[in-house]
């Protein structure tokens, strides 16, 4: 019971972080049809900005991370993905692969390809005994956080006129410019809060993880565009709770395989996300808007 | 067919020149010209199913791990396979083929997984097709690297016999090219590149979109497979990461940034990006001025590379080449001029 319990709150906890990542790029997604491999690249950046300033005063440390990730998300769509906006969804993908690549070969010429350790927050790791069960409270900030924050992105996109039009630009953008949305305003936005969540995921990641190293991201980034898809492409919730459901099958599959098919479990994941797609080519949280027309 | 065989000439003739200047340049040129020759057996497979159809794949860096993988258990020597592999079928042990033989198993076996996932991917449209081969290459990677009895899992796989040098690789480029010429200009061709421009039009017009995007899919396997074999025949090692992202990204960039639209730009973006990441490489990895050496800097020559992609991105969205193919000039069949 105990462990079931365990295991609940870890898949929860996991789901938490694998749906703030398949936020950041669904909301891109949503928008321009690209797909971001250089949010990777923001997360890693935001794990090396912490060890920079691991000695720092922890709030403050974890604010400059948010203020370097956004910036340099704001950064990158000005320099690389403003110029070529218009072209097909290859050109964009290339894109976002050459800024990831040179984001991340740009943290090898800083810092070595070597993994770097240091320690966020350590009291973190202590666990939390509520009743039989020990929780890492890293586990329990995690969710908190997670809340916090989709509650906040709900709020913006419901009730801040840039989030509606963010949300109209997301259904039909050509339409959206028709009715007086500004393409650099809404998308300049989306990459700012994609670069928001990839921040505060990689304040969450390196208190997990508690190292830095140039392709950590890359994980987080496959798991995100995979559950923007299953989740239904251009459905913000859809992005949402298919990063829940990849956390949790993840972490699931880790406690009911038996050991020597353990190190395969990617494979089981990949292999259903496969399946989901198959039997639900619209992802489980069917969009209208992405219905195609003919 | 007839009236595009000044692009197949063409396209040949640069094959036969960077093949001509390798041999005729010295050791080290050598190497860079075949290394050049197996990424154009790659990219020119990827174009087969990516260019013609529309639809972007991530998963084709796999069927180059099947392929190179499968092969190597045919054409290790006897000894070796015994002591790195013993846990083979008893048959495999007991079988040493050559390259050919070795080649035609990888391709096969590469092809009948390209079957079997080609026949999801065409199910899906667009970016669900996308994230379906992705989610493979995933599922590929994870179980090569822990397969430790097949593959050696994370470490490498040393001991391929070394059988591919410069002419190896253009024999290999040069089918690669006729293939994808074929396919391209055939009727298959015509139909799936209908279907890449308005698929539903397409379909309308009785195009079996499906069955035409899994042909391509499993020849442009069957290829990038042949590329994954013939670089694990010239390097003589195999690790499973030699077949993941970067792989993947670099060979999908050579084709868009060559213009995927075409064959040509296929060619011509594995060339350009193929000779601008080797002049790199030789500017950052250290040389000597007098008695002074200068260290090579990890990182530089990726962060050049990703930075003129990006440049030549903005100037030419739609890649160097575009919709057009390379002719060449006063050729007998030129009917078109």
């Amino acid at each position: 019971m105990t462990y079931a319990v365990q295991t609940m709150v870890d898949a929860v906890s996991v789901g938490a972080l694998y749906a703030m990542s398949a936020l950041g790029i669904g909301l891109l997604f949503g928008i321009m049809r690209l797909i971001n491999f250089a949010q990777s690249e923001f997360v890693t950046v935001g794990v090396y900005t912490l060890m920079l300033s691991a000695g720092l005063w922890f709030p403050f440390a974890a604010l400059l991370a948010i203020v370097v990730v956004v910036l340099l998300a704001l950064a990158v769509e000005r320099a690389a993905f403003r110029p070529v906006r218009d072209a097909d969804p290859a050109t964009l993908l290339i894109t976002s692969f050459a800024v990831s690549y040179l984001l991340q070969y740009a943290l090898v010429l800083i810092f070595g390809a070597r993994p770097i350790g240091f320690d966020l927050l350590p009291q973190l790791g202590q666990p939390v005994l509520i009743g039989e069960v020990r929780i890492p409270r890293l586990n329990i900030v995690t969710i908190v956080v997670t809340v916090v924050l989709m509650a906040a992105v709900a709020l913006f996109l419901r009730r801040t006129r840039i989030g509606i039009e963010m949300r109209a630009a997301a259904v039909d953008f050509r339409m959206a410019r028709l009715l007086g949305v500004r393409a650099d305003r809404v998308i300049a936005v989306a990459f700012g809060l994609s670069g928001l969540l990839a921040a505060v995921v990689s304040v969450l990641f390196a208190a997990q993880t508690g190292t830095a190293s140039p392709a950590m991201g890359l994980q987080l980034a496959l798991v995100g565009f995979v559950a923007t898809v299953i989740g239904g492409m251009g459905s913000l919730p859809g992005a949402v709770l298919g990063g829940l459901a990849v956390g949790a099958v993840t972490v699931l599959l880790q406690a009911v395989l038996p050991p020597d098919l353990r190190v395969y479990r990617e494979a089981f994941v990949y292999a259903a996300v496969i399946a989901v797609l198959v039997l639900r080519p619209q992802g489980l949280f069917r969009s209208a808007a992405m219905r195609e027309r003919v | 067919m007839r009236a595009n065989l000044p692009t197949l000439a063409a396209l040949a003739l640069v094959v036969l020149l960077i093949a001509g200047v390798g041999l005729a340049a010295g050791a080290v040129i050598e190497r860079v010209a075949a290394d050049m020759l197996i990424k154009l057996v790659v990219v020119l497979g990827l174009s087969v199913f990516i260019g013609n159809s529309g639809v972007l794949s991530f998963g084709h860096a796999s069927f180059a791990a099947l392929g190179a993988y499968s092969s190597a258990w045919f054409t290790l020597p006897l000894t070796a396979k015994k002591i790195f592999l013993p846990k083979l079928p008893a048959f495999v042990l007991g079988t040493q083929l050559g390259l050919p033989g070795g080649a035609a198993a990888g391709i096969a076996f590469a092809s009948f997984f390209a079957l079997v996932i080609g026949l999801v991917v065409v199910r899906l449209s667009g970016i669900a097709a996308s994230i379906a081969t992705l989610a493979w290459l995933a599922i590929v990677n994870t179980v090569l690297a822990n397969a430790d009895s097949l593959t050696k899992g994370t470490s490498s796989l040393v001991g391929l016999p070394m059988v591919v040098g410069v002419k190896t690789a253009a024999l290999g480029a040069l089918i690669a090219l006729l293939a994808a010429y074929l396919f391209r200009f055939s009727r298959y061709g015509l139909m799936l590149r209908a279907s890449r421009e308005d698929e539903a039009a397409a379909l309308a017009s009785g195009i079996p979109v499906r069955s035409v995007r899994l042909r391509a899919f499993v020849l442009s396997g069957a290829i990038v497979a042949l590329g994954g074999i013939l670089q694990g025949h010239f390097l003589g090692v195999l690790s499973v990461g030699q077949f993941y992202f970067e792989f993947t990204f670099l060979t999908l960039a050579m084709l868009v940034m060559g213009g995927m639209r075409s064959v040509s730009g296929a060619v011509v973006g594995t060339v350009v990006i193929g000779m601008v990441s080797e002049l790199l490489r030789i500017g950052a990895g250290g040389f000597m001025i007098g008695d002074l050496a200068v260290p090579s800097v990890p990182g530089i020559r990726e962060i050049g590379l990703a930075v003129i992609m990006l440049g030549v991105l903005m100037a030419r969205p739609r890649g160097i080449m575009g919709d057009r193919e390379l002719r060449l000039p006063g050729w007998p069949f030129n009917t078109r001029g």
